[in-house]
């Protein structure tokens, strides 16, 4: 789509458009290139020469067991975070939308965990099942678990897990909310007057209808869990216990920071550039065909 | 609702308020520990009803900080915090408004060019580019600075596609008027445009906001001066690992300071805030 009727000038187009360039070169594209760039250097153990070195970082990377480990760690808790985020959400969504006095209410008392920093819901989570002094750790001893996310790896996935989903569900609840009432509630009734009940009505006709909704916040979801969780994890388990909550956003910065190896760092970060496009492109194919849907 | 189940009714109800105490939960448990004393919180159970130590321990963090993880007190980091998403927030809109406005009301070589490499600049957040940004910046000399902390995360593609979309959807008669009364560019985008823009930029404001509120990984790299830490980098400062050893009354009252702002900036501007979160995916 284009405006019919326009500006003319030589310059000021140019000069409008310049601070978000500059910056977007500065901060975006030239660091960007150096990491493509560094990803294929060697340095030596002291950082003060580096070699070309070809494939081989990636090629080390691949062989690395952590790297693996970390890359499947980050499957498991990307869809763990995504798929009940999205139920959690859905079932409330639903529900809300049943409502006809209090709806507002319920949303107000729904959505505000969306202004939690991630890392503060670490905090929270973490707090509440600390070991010894946790609030929840401590009923669970009465139901016979130990609960102890610093020891025990399901446990420390389970809680970076719990936190992630707290912090997003108003997110895909606000979502699924528009969705589901951008439903036309003729179809509904149709479906009422044939005899169908709530149950039958929601999963022939209701989440069918919803499926956009459902793919697009998959992929947010996905992209949050692989990036924005970042700080859920620095504050609670720190990629521990032996790696088990180690995503790949943590270990390209605990490489890279924190044990200063920046070839391997960067490969890492090169690989995750064509996850962040893959993801991207998908979530972009789908706006395109939600506009014809 | 299309008929009337009155079983059902309560059903929903009933998972609806589950669901907002299971939300609120940790919400609660934190506001009780940071009325808390130590020994208190360190109790196990944990008390469950707020305690009298509520001045003392906000008084405490604002002006001194813990005792026993870092020292700093709290009232500066929420400062820092407020700079950084009050600069982020208006920066944004105003670089993403300017240039959208050239993209849509100029033509001239390199239009597209230019907007396929804001575009791109989705694909490459801070977490994909964490070393060499950091060299960056700590080559321009801008570790420990506002311009460090604010600068490299102020290009937005999505502000941008919004303003786009929605100049996209201005009457060109509003131009053509103008242009007629003898108005140039910059006088049509700021007696025209911008207030015409008023409630995207009210939406994208609260988005914005919060997210520079709530950065993370970005100020943790580039501040190591205790002054120019964010109230969230704070929190992460005064754990000092163990259970028993850090502070939790004085963590968990930084914690609700550190999240009131933003939570109020959602609550207040919650039709805003809707909006603006709906917009920005489009």
């Amino acid at each position: 789509m284009e405006k019919r009727v326009f500006f003319r000038s030589a310059w000021l187009p140019y000069l409008l458009v310049a601070p978000q360039l500059a910056i977007t070169v500065i901060f975006f594209f030239w660091p960007a290139a150096q990491a493509l760039w560094f990803a294929f250097l060697r340095q030596d153990a002291f950082g003060m020469r580096s070699e070309f070195a070809g494939l081989d970082n990636f090629r080390d990377l691949l062989a690395d067991s952590n790297y693996l480990q970390s890359f499947q760690v980050t499957a498991v808790f990307s869809v763990l975070v995504a798929v009940g985020g999205l139920a959690l959400a859905l079932l409330l969504a639903v529900m809300a939308d049943r409502v006809i006095k209090g709806a507002l209410g319920y949303r107000t008392l729904l959505i505000w965990p969306y202004a939690v920093a991630p890392a503060i819901a670490g905090v929270l989570w973490g707090f509440m099942f600390a070991p010894s002094i946790g609030i929840v750790t401590y009923a669970l001893k009465g139901f016979g678990i130990h609960f102890n996310w610093v020891l025990q790896s399901d446990q420390a996935m389970l809680l970076v897990v719990m936190a992630s989903v707290w912090k997003q569900i108003s997110y895909n609840f606000l979502f699924f909310l528009a969705g589901l009432q951008s439903i036309p509630k003729s179809l509904i009734e149709a479906a009422a007057i044939d005899g169908a009940r709530p149950f039958r009505r929601f999963w022939t006709i209701v989440f069918p209808l919803l499926s956009p909704t459902t793919f697009f916040l998959l992929v947010v979801n996905i992209v949050y869990a692989f990036f924005d969780t970042f700080g859920v994890i620095d504050a609670t388990t720190q990629g521990g216990p032996s790696g088990a909550t180690q995503i790949l956003v943590y270990k390209v910065y605990n490489d890279g920071v924190k044990a200063a190896d920046l070839g391997g760092s960067s490969a890492q970060s090169a690989i995750l550039m064509v996850i962040v496009i893959v993801l991207t492109v998908a979530q972009f194919r789908f706006v395109e065909r939600r506009v014809n849907y | 609702m299309v008929e009337r189940r009155p079983w059902l009714s309560v059903l929903t109800h009933l998972v609806l308020i589950s669901g907002v105490l299971l939300v609120a939960f940790p919400l609660y448990i934190t506001f009780v520990a940071s009325t808390l004393t130590l020994e208190q919180v360190l109790q196990v159970p944990m008390r469950l009803l707020p305690g009298d130590q509520f001045w003392a321990n906000y008084t405490q963090v604002l002006g001194a900080g813990s005792t026993r993880g870092s020292a700093a007190p709290v009232a500066p980091m929420l400062f820092n915090s407020l700079v950084m998403a009050l600069v982020i927030a208006v920066g944004k809109i105003a670089i993403s408004i300017i240039s959208a406005f050239a993209i849509v009301y100029f033509r001239f070589p390199l239009r597209k060019f230019f907007f396929w490499m804001v575009f791109v600049t989705l694909m490459l957040p801070v977490e994909v580019r964490i070393i060499p940004t950091f060299k960056v910046v700590s080559d321009l000399g801008m570790l420990d600075t506002y311009a460090g902390l604010t600068l490299p995360l102020i290009a937005s593609a999505t502000a941008t596609f919004l303003f786009r979309q929605f100049f996209l959807t201005v009457p060109d008669e509003l131009l053509e008027a103008a242009r007629m009364d003898g108005a140039g560019p910059m006088r049509f985008f700021f007696d025209v445009l911008l207030p015409l823009s008023a409630t995207s930029i009210a939406a994208l404001f609260v988005i914005q906001f919060i997210y520079g509120w709530n950065q993370y990984l970005w100020p943790l790299l580039i501040t190591s001066d205790e002054s120019m830490y964010t109230a969230v980098i704070g929190i992460k400062r005064m754990i000092v690992g163990g259970d028993a050893l850090t502070e939790w009354n004085l963590v968990m009252a930084t914690a609700m300071l550190a999240l009131l702002p933003p939570a109020l900036v959602v609550l207040l501007m919650q039709r805003w805030f809707v909006k603006g979160l709906v917009d920005t995916e489009k």
